[in-house]
């Protein structure tokens, strides 16, 4: 069991807790940085693909586990970073450095709009505003035809910086670092949230709003900063989504698109930013696990493979209620809890992390 | 008397709306759990009567099939609370949302794999058929529909109001604790709650069925009806139908007189702005609390 | 000049008058504790300083200036700090970020510069930490500071929710029943720690309690409730002699009874 003897504030101010924390992180992050040596283009592509997952779950995980607010409609934050990203590429002819912040911020403004009467709402309120606002936004994509191209979509231009092509067939090894390093700036950027007044003023008004407020928290304003924020971020994601996919239309960033968002999130872990990472490898990976599963069993039995189709959101909804009934905390909460047991072994105590339950006292008679 | 007809098949699928609405706020009056998976229900009970009665499947008469799913389906809704629902006793009320998003996955999956993705209809013996009337000429399937579903309700408003069980129903939604101090089971009547939604389900997606076709995708419109429970008020009943009625009667008149485009957008229009002005609906039932 | 000041103050609930043209004044400086039965409006009076009731008539006056107009969230912009009867800690965060959460007033960085963790926001970060330490010291909270909220005992996290309340250097610091719960031991911790924040840190205190023991040891004056009607303002002694007080509190003296 490691005991951290801090000397200093900064000892609790900094990224990392101790020097063995640190030398995990920066092993997983030259294991990421040389993946391209280390896997072939079709397995980089799908890595690639889980960095956006993360990216949009790091924005959903920014305000349902750290504000404590609810969105079944994230995808339309995703539709609006993708296109504005495209649009300032293509019609103002901004390079690609400055159309994905400037996607993000539009995708801000967006949340900050729709923020405005849905945070006054409460839990599954709001839950069910935004869902409506997603199903909507599928819709105003199509009447929004000369711009977004409708149904039939829009073509992602190429990514240029400084000469080089960043295109995910001509480059995949490219688009794998670069997305990797819009990955960490926005994993970085959500560390600083969290170590910051900000990110405590988000946490105040998920437990407790009425003492929040004792304590000079603007809960209006905080839950409308905290829900642009976390649509900003993804944002970005549907900006490097489009990219990614290189076409793409209303129906990419359907109903279907946010609730697994969710979902994701809720398998990895709310309230852990790991969450978000270990929901998006469980997403895209998904599907080959189940095939190289599949291959493995009808090589035992025998039997031919037959196309099981709807068999993905179906093991996925399995694994999803597998998670929510026996681990509440997700995999990596889990994780953690398998951690923690051999670090305190054995001293470990069943109910370390157990949270306490209440009883159910109407919320009609608020 | 184009807007007659319009007015009758609107009314009709406002009705299925309703009962599937009805469900949502049968379990959320109860347990104030949301059930996504509502929908889905209604598609499993189609889909099983459809089992029971088709002549490709089981070929058994209509109207021994109909009690029989209505029974599945109310031991479906019952073993899902005392399987599942139970466990997540003292957890938050999203993450039951996302316990019945999954399981809604789930029983899409396992619909298309018993029963096939193809758009398959009921062998009912109300389908197809006309009624007469003052020159009009109306569907017997959509009639039916209205009534049932009329029907029901009064049923329904009357256990509730009336009978031992539903005065125990509504005590064990309005404070646990107290109910069980009061010598109500609390725990068998959310399962109980939960076997009605079932059969209310069922009933649902008989009547759907008979006038359609279905597929497993089929329980998506439960979103719709999810907007109509809103819309109505979470915790009202006669709510449920009032939003379903709505959005029944909303789809084709807009759609006829606006287009299709914005038909499709108007029911999440009306969710949207009755979540801004008035969140708790049309007949809502929230009241101010001494602190 | 009275710190604090509520004029006729009324406040209705449907039909239940829950307080009743209730004024009184707080001085600088001084212990000032609200004591009455169950039901008597007292929590009331601090949820409409806190302002999370509008009173129906009446003012609330906070050195000379009104309040009424004021949201829950200016309040503690102001120098009001409040405790909870039923504790309103933040239960996912450890003791220390409950307390640092006290220092929001006293936030000068903005969300821009947080995100991007400049210089500045580091500097700050440590200030805050500093000035929750000796908050930590003043309450000996040093073994629970990296605890869990969810996890402690129901004494420790009074404490806490006194500090967090000191957290933010307040003017006026409304305690809702602090001994409420607690042990002899623990009262006595109490007692001691209003003593200091009354002598030590000037800070002005009003508290709600039912504890007569406490409240005679601290408090300079006292004023009784019940029903949301003022029975009496003075002295502990002379309140807890005050015959309307007695009524309230034991019962009218039946002279028929015993025969």
């Amino acid at each position: 069991m490691r005991i951290v003897f801090k000397r200093s504030y900064d000892a609790d101010i900094r990224l990392f807790k101790h020097g063995a924390q640190a030398f995990w992180y920066i092993l997983l992050l030259v294991v990421a940085i040389a993946l391209p040596y280390l896997v072939g283009e079709f397995w980089l592509g799908e890595f690639t693909s889980m960095l956006i997952w993360a990216v949009a779950g790091m924005g959903l995980m920014l305000l349902v586990g750290h504000t404590g607010q609810a969105s079944l409609g994230h995808a339309a934050f995703l539709a609006v970073g993708a296109y504005a990203n495209v649009l300032l590429m293509e019609k103002l002819g901004l390079p690609f450095l400055l159309s994905l912040p400037l996607a993000g911020v539009a995708a801000g403004l967006a949340g900050a709009l729709v923020a405005l009467p849905t945070t006054k709402l409460h839990g599954i309120y709001m839950a069910i505003a935004t869902m409506a606002i997603a199903i909507l936004t599928e819709d105003i994509i199509v009447i929004l035809e000369p711009w977004t191209g409708g149904v039939n979509g829009l073509f992602a231009p190429d990514i240029e910086i400084f000469g080089v092509n960043f295109n995910r067939y001509g480059n995949i090894t490219g688009m794998y670092w670069l997305y990797l390093g819009i990955t960490l700036l926005v994993l970085l950027g959500y560390r600083n949230t969290l170590r910051s007044p900000l990110g405590r003023s988000f946490a105040a008004v998920r437990d407790s709003e009425i003492s929040a407020q004792a304590m000079g928290v603007n809960l209006a304003r905080t839950r409308t900063l905290a829900f642009a924020m976390s649509c900003a971020i993804t944002g970005i994601a549907g900006a490097m989504m489009g990219h990614f996919s290189g076409i793409f239309n209303n129906e990419t960033f359907n109903i279907v698109i946010s609730i697994t968002l969710l979902l994701m999130i809720v398998i990895g872990g709310i309230g852990f930013i790991h969450g978000a990472f270990v929901g998006a490898f469980v997403i895209v990976f998904l599907p080959q696990g189940i095939s190289f599963t599949r291959d493995a069993l009808s090589g035992v039995f025998g039997s031919s493979s037959v196309t099981i189709p709807g068999l993905e959101s179906g093991v996925f909804g399995a694994i999803l209620i597998a998670v929510i009934l026996f681990e509440p905390m997700g995999l990596y909460g889990r994780w953690l809890k398998i951690r923690t047991y051999f670090e305190l072994f054995p001293f470990y105590r069943r109910d370390m992390f157990k949270r306490q339950k209440s009883y159910l006292k109407t919320e009609r008679m608020r | 008397m184009d807007a007659l007809q319009l007015l009758v098949s609107g009314l009709a699928n406002g009705c299925v709306y309703g009962l599937i609405a009805m469900g949502f706020v049968l379990i959320y009056k109860a347990t104030e759990a949301i059930n996504f998976a509502q929908g889905d229900m209604m598609m499993l009970g189609a889909f099983v009567a459809l089992g029971l009665t088709n002549h490709e499947w089981w070929g058994w008469p209509f109207w021994v099939a109909v009690p029989v799913t209505i029974a599945i389906m109310a031991l479906i809704g019952y073993l899902l609370d005392a399987l599942l629902l139970r466990r997540m006793f003292g957890q938050s009320q999203i993450a039951v949302v996302i316990l019945t998003i999954a399981l809604g996955f789930v029983a899409r999956f396992a619909a298309g794999a018993i029963w096939g993705h193809e758009p398959q209809s009921l062998e009912s013996p109300i389908a197809g058929q006309d009624v007469r009337f003052a020159g009009l000429v109306l569907g017997m399937d959509e009639l039916f529909v209205i009534i049932v579903t009329l029907l029901l309700t009064v049923g329904m408003f009357f256990f509730f109001a009336r009978t031992k069980l539903g005065v125990a129903m509504q005590a064990a939604s309005q404070n646990q604790m107290a109910a069980y101090y009061m010598g109500i089971s609390v725990k068998r009547i959310h399962s109980m709650i939960w076997a009605l939604a079932g059969a209310v389900a069922a009933i649902a997606g008989i009547l759907f069925a008979s006038k359609g076709s279905i597929d497993p995708s089929t329980g998506l419109m439960g979103i719709k009806a999810f907007a109509a429970a809103v819309i109505g008020g979470l915790g009202s009943l006669p709510g449920a139908l009032l939003g379903g009625v709505i959005i029944g009667l909303v789809e084709p008149f807009s759609a006829r007189y606006l287009g299709g485009d914005l038909a499709r957008l108007m029911p999440y229009l009306i969710l949207v702005l009755i979540l801004v002005f008035r969140p708790h609906g049309i007949l809502s039932q929230v009241q101010a609390k001494k602190v | 000049m009275s710190l604090l000041e509520l004029e006729n103050v009324t406040l209705k609930f449907g039909g239940v008058v829950a307080v009743d043209d209730v004024s009184f004044s707080v001085e600088e400086g001084e212990v000032f504790a609200l004591v009455g039965p169950n039901g008597a409006g007292k929590s009331t009076v601090f949820n409409l300083i806190s302002r999370i009731y509008d009173p129906f008539a009446g003012d609330i006056r906070f050195e000379e200036q009104s309040i009424l107009s004021k949201q829950s969230h200016e309040i503690a912009r102001l120098g009001i700090a409040r405790t909870f009867q039923n504790i309103e800690l933040f239960e996912q965060a450890t003791v220390l970020q409950n307390l640092l959460v006290g220092r929001h007033t006293h936030r000068k960085s903005n969300p821009v510069s947080e995100v991007l963790f400049l210089p500045s926001v580091r500097r700050e970060e440590r200030r805050h930490r500093k000035a929750v330490e000796e908050v930590i010291d003043f309450l000996d909270l040093q073994p629970y500071r990296e605890k869990y909220i969810a996890g402690l005992p129901y004494g420790v996290r009074k404490v806490v929710e006194m500090g967090r309340a000191l957290a933010i250097e307040p003017k006026l610091l409304l305690l809702d029943e602090p001994a409420s719960g607690l042990s002899v031991e623990e009262t006595q911790d109490v007692a001691f720690w209003i003593e200091d924040i009354k002598k030590l840190m000037g800070i002005t205190v009003l508290m709600v309690e039912h504890d007569m023991h406490l409240v005679s040891s601290v408090s300079d004056r006292v004023m009784a409730l019940a029903d949301g009607k003022t029975l009496a303002i003075g002295t502990p002694e002379e309140v807890q002699n005050d015959p309307k007080v007695i009524e309230a509190y034991i019962g009218a003296d039946d002279e028929e009874g015993a025969a």
